[in-house]
């Protein structure tokens, strides 16, 4: 290895670093104050190292492939873990002792992250996911007083375990028939292999997917998203529908890309299959939620089923210029919604903290007129979700529109008009909750005061409505990247 | 820039009405007028300085330097997508009809909206905006665009300040308009692929894609969804299911909009997007669409006979004037289709007035159940006559708009197809039926006894101007409709000059 190749793992440098630091300052004085700071200083080392290492941008060894698609989302994923780094400032200042070590699991998924972002070689694929995984069960049981922080951890550590598993059997499947681990050389050696071992190469990369899928929580691996998304700390839970299932999307993408899983029928099937499933029931069930977090939970296996119709798009392209509209697809709808979750979670942090109760529908009534500034916010994430015009969403749902229809993909299609029609109901219903004035007597509560939180969520918002009125400039950088 | 500053005034208005309440509770509803009438004499101002307007010439459909206005600037060149605005005769009747009827909803919210007066004017206006858009936008992409988002304030009117069951409505109104606006924004998408992959180049333009050239399957389709979409607008028998639920629990503004002017939307699309986009397609698929057009009709009647909500029937007679729109624009000839707008125009006036009415029976007696009235003339005779006057317009008596609008449907339809023309006619008898019992039941009869010491306050200055200015509209239509028909009249000759072309019978 040599230094230019160092320099293109700057991000991952600078968040190593930032771990040994945190480790070393815990030795000298444990304070959470000294902690977050060297935290946000890390993450915003990584922002700027992710831009430099641009210039350098190699596959560095077998493992790791550093291009400019993968340093954008960990941009945005570094990016993400600071949002949710501020949001848990306020949560776990609260927790009496130890919360030191919860900045060192975040850094450290984080690193798993971006690792798993940059993987082109099996081993750095689970490398990457397993440090992000193993961190995260932790920050989700970290308030452990609770019942329902421990439980998600224990679901989420569980079916993440089994997840864990079938992605080895896949990757030993795959092995066995390709005789290769890093995603080119499955690829280049994928259509002889099919020829020897048809179903050894199908069962492996079906397992792979799976064990994939249980990350995205995409049907019928869905099972523990709303109880794991109920029973986080609320900025983890943002994490996890963030950082989490944006980079193992993005992982997924490259593996199936350049090992060209396109090229096979059975397997695009059954992606059509996951995805039809998961637009439609994710909506389906998110329809008689209460609880915002639940509801956040069942949307956002859908907008994963969403996603999966670009990837399957994959398999019928015919020209250049249609694959740069997948691609680009790709990437805005996953900026879109990582964004609009992002400022869904951080005008939901500040308005329910940590209390369950307070996720309910009910606690929504009439919030309009208790906190405007809030409400507006939440309704723009809402609409966002929602994919109505002038919002990033809709952008991001335009886009994958396009591609369908480029594809002629027609049953995804109806299933995303459907889904995305299902979905307008749930949405509106918190909305509506919010616009009650059974409670129109009571006054503004206090002015809204002038916090980070508050600063923070009027910036995202304002980077959800920018995508959607004006994507030009966005859409110019992603055809570039 | 004119159709811009139109807009924007609106819009940046809507934001001064939300902040004005600081002011005062009744400041905003003063300054929501003022908007709508500065936008009214803004356009008028402009339109002075119009030399076209003296001298009509047909505007061409694919050249924008025919039209009375064009703007066009770039906004998302990765699509195509423009931000293009274009004004012809219709859209500048369809303009007026909005700022005109605006103002009158601005008028008919003063006593009616007493809660979070500063949010409901915005809301008012910045549907109003939403409107002009929908009417001016030529680039496909920027007219779906204002498709949607006028629905939003729209959807918060009704939510906030609306009726006992205004969730239900609220949700069903966003949900029929929203889910049939994907089917379109799906169809508009396959358009440009289609024109995409002929031309090598993307583009939302009304202007470039008119000419597109498809398969007839394709076409079919395409031309399906943009017809479910407008037609759920319109609303056109079997997707009118929203609209008795909306405009009755609508407050009374919100019912004027929707009626007035909310529903035009529906049928200005089909004017100017589902026919002339798939020329073939509409005319295959003409009687489907006459045929659900008169079962509107006289469905809309029958059920608006049977309703004993003041409100509720109202909007069901709706149901039956649109129908007539719908067959209007399916006879596709010229006669039909100055119907079809002069309909527009009339039913603007008559519904919203009749909405009107409702609203402010609604605020005296607190019911708008036609049961619990009777004999209101008595109390109240100048809302009485006021009453009759749009009754019988609404029934179509000759020397008023409405009947213009409906005896020039009838005449075009009959040179397409007399069968269907000898059933839509039956909507005149049962128009006459229900307007009536409307009339009998709630002014005249036995006065309700209940109301004896209310003391019933009759309409007074505001209300009484307001109705005016409507009434000689109709008046005006009714007795001289030619330049209505006059402005009209270019741009119907474009459209059909253009289909006509494309068709090969």
């Amino acid at each position: 290895m040599n230094s230019s190749q160092m320099m293109a793992l700057m991000p991952i440098l600078t968040l190593s670093l930032t771990a040994m630091v945190l480790m070393i300052q815990a030795s000298i004085k444990r304070d959470q104050n000294i902690a977050w700071w060297i935290t946000a200083a890390g993450f915003l080392l990584t922002i700027w190292g992710a831009g430099y290492a641009r210039d350098f941008a190699q596959s560095v060894t077998i493992l790791l492939e550093v291009d400019d698609w993968g340093l954008f989302f960990s941009t945005l994923i570094v990016f993400a873990s600071l949002v949710c780094l501020i949001l848990s400032r306020e949560t776990f200042s609260q927790e009496a002792e130890r919360k030191e070590e919860y900045y060192l699991l975040l850094v450290l998924s984080v690193l798993g992250a971006v690792f798993l972002i940059q993987s082109s070689h099996m081993a750095s694929l689970l490398l990457g996911m397993e440090l992000m995984g193993v961190a995260l069960y932790a920050m989700i049981a970290f308030p452990e007083k609770g019942e329902l922080p421990l439980e998600a951890a224990i679901k989420y550590l569980v079916l993440s375990a089994c997840a864990s598993a079938m992605l080895l059997f896949g990757f030993a499947l795959v092995y066995a028939a390709t005789g290769d681990l890093t995603y080119a050389a499955i690829g280049a050696e994928a259509s002889l292999a099919y020829g020897r071992e048809p179903l050894v190469l199908m069962a492996g990369s079906a397992m792979i997917l799976a064990g994939l899928g249980f990350k995205l929580s995409v049907v019928p691996f869905h099972m523990w998203t709303p109880d794991v998304y109920q029973g986080a700390p609320t900025p983890v839970t943002g994490f996890l529908a963030t950082v989490s299932k944006g980079a193992v999307f993005v992982a997924l993408s490259r593996f199936y890309l350049e090992a060209e899983l396109y090229q096979y029928d059975t397997l695009i099937a059954a992606l059509s299959v996951v995805a039809v499933a998961s637009m439609l029931a994710g909506n389906w069930l998110a329809l008689r939620q209460n609880n915002i977090k639940r509801l956040l939970a069942y949307s956002s296996i859908a907008h994963f089923g969403y996603l999966l119709v670009a990837l399957i798009a994959m398999s019928i392209v015919q020209s250049i210029a249609q694959a740069q509209l997948i691609a680009d697809a790709v990437t805005f709808y996953l900026t879109a919604y990582i964004l609009t979750t992002l400022a869904a979670f951080a005008v939901f942090a500040q308005l329910s903290g940590e209390d369950d109760s307070k996720s309910m529908i009910d606690s929504f009534d009439g919030l309009f007129w208790r906190h405007p500034v809030q409400a507006t916010g939440l309704t723009v994430a809402l609409l966002s979700f929602a994919g109505i015009p002038l919002t990033a969403g809709f952008i991001g749902k335009f886009y994958l529109i396009n591609v369908a229809i480029e594809s002629q993909l027609w049953t995804l299609l109806i299933a995303l008009v459907l889904g995305s029609a299902i979905g307008i109901y749930y949405y509106l219903r918190f909305i509506f909750a919010m616009s009650k004035t059974s409670l129109a007597t009571v006054k503004p509560q206090s002015e809204e005061n002038f916090s980070a939180q508050n600063v923070l969520a009027t910036v995202l918002l304002i980077l959800v409505l920018v995508l959607g009125s004006w994507p030009q400039p966005f859409i110019e950088f992603a055809g570039r990247l | 820039m004119l159709m811009i500053n139109l807009i924007l005034i609106l819009l940046v208005g809507g934001l001064l009405a939300l902040l004005s309440e600081r002011l005062g509770e009744t400041v905003p509803r003063k300054v929501a007028l003022v908007v709508v009438l500065v936008d009214i004499v803004y356009l008028l101002s402009q339109l002075s300085a119009m030399p076209q307007l003296t001298q009509l010439q047909a505007p061409m459909p694919d050249d924008p330097g025919t039209w009375l206005m064009h703007f066009k600037a770039q906004w998302i060149p990765a699509f195509g997508i423009n931000i293009e605005f274009a004004l012809d005769g219709i859209s500048l009747l369809m303009v007026m009809l909005t700022l005109v009827l605006g103002a009158i909803a601005v008028s008919s919210s003063w006593t009616d909206v007493t809660t979070k007066q500063g949010f409901f004017e915005a809301n008012l206006l910045w549907t109003l905006a939403g409107v002009l858009g929908v009417f001016m936008a030529l680039d496909l992409f920027l007219f779906f665009l204002f498709w949607e988002v006028m629905l939003i304030p729209m959807y918060f009117m009704i939510a906030i300040w609306g009726h006992e069951n205004r969730g239900y409505a609220a949700m069903k109104f966003f949900i029929f308009t929203q889910a049939s606006g994907l089917l379109m924004l799906v169809a508009t998408l396959a358009l440009v692929a289609v024109n995409h992959n002929a031309t090598g180049m993307w583009s939302f333009s009304y202007f470039d894609l008119l000419n597109t050239s498809m398969t007839e399957q394709t076409g079919h389709w395409l031309m399906l969804g943009f017809f479910i979409a407008f037609v759920v607008k319109l609303p056109g028998f079997p997707f009118h299911t929203w609209l008795p639920d909306a405009h009755t629990q609508a407050p009374t503004a919100g019912s004027v909009i929707l009626a007035g002017i909310l529903l035009k939307t529906g049928a200005y699309g089909l004017i100017r997007f589902a026919v002339p986009l798939f020329p073939q397609a509409a005319l295959d698929f003409s009687f489907v669409a006459m045929m659900l057009g008169v079962a509107g009709v006289v469905y809309g009647a029958v059920l608006a006979f049977a309703q004993t909500d003041f409100k509720r029937l109202v909007a069901y007679s709706s149901v039956s004037h649109m129908g007539f729109v719908l067959l209007g624009v399916y006879a596709w000839n010229e006669l039909a289709l100055q119907g079809a707008v002069m309909q527009m125009v009339a039913h603007g006036f008559s519904t919203a007035a009749l909405f009107m009415i409702a609203g402010s029976l609604q605020e005296r007696l607190h019911t708008r159940d036609m049961r619990e009235m009777g004999g209101l003339w008595q109390q109240m005779p100048r809302m009485g006559a006021v009453a009759m006057f749009f009754v019988v317009a609404s029934l179509g008596l000759p020397g008023l708009g409405n009947f213009v609008a409906e005896f020039l449907v009838l005449l075009g339809l009959f040179q397409v197809n007399p069968w269907i023309t000898a059933v839509a006619a039956l909507g005149l008898i049962t128009g006459a039926i229900y307007s009536l019992i409307l009339m009998q039941r709630s002014f005249q009869g036995e006065p309700n006894a209940r109301y004896d010491s209310h003391g019933l306050v009759d309409f007074a200055g505001r209300e009484m101007l307001t109705m005016t200015v409507m009434m000689v509209a109709l008046v005006a239509l009714g007795l001289y409709p030619q330049p209505v028909l006059d402005i009209a009249q270019p741009v119907l000759q474009s459209l059909l000059d253009l289909t006509s072309v494309e068709i090969t019978p």
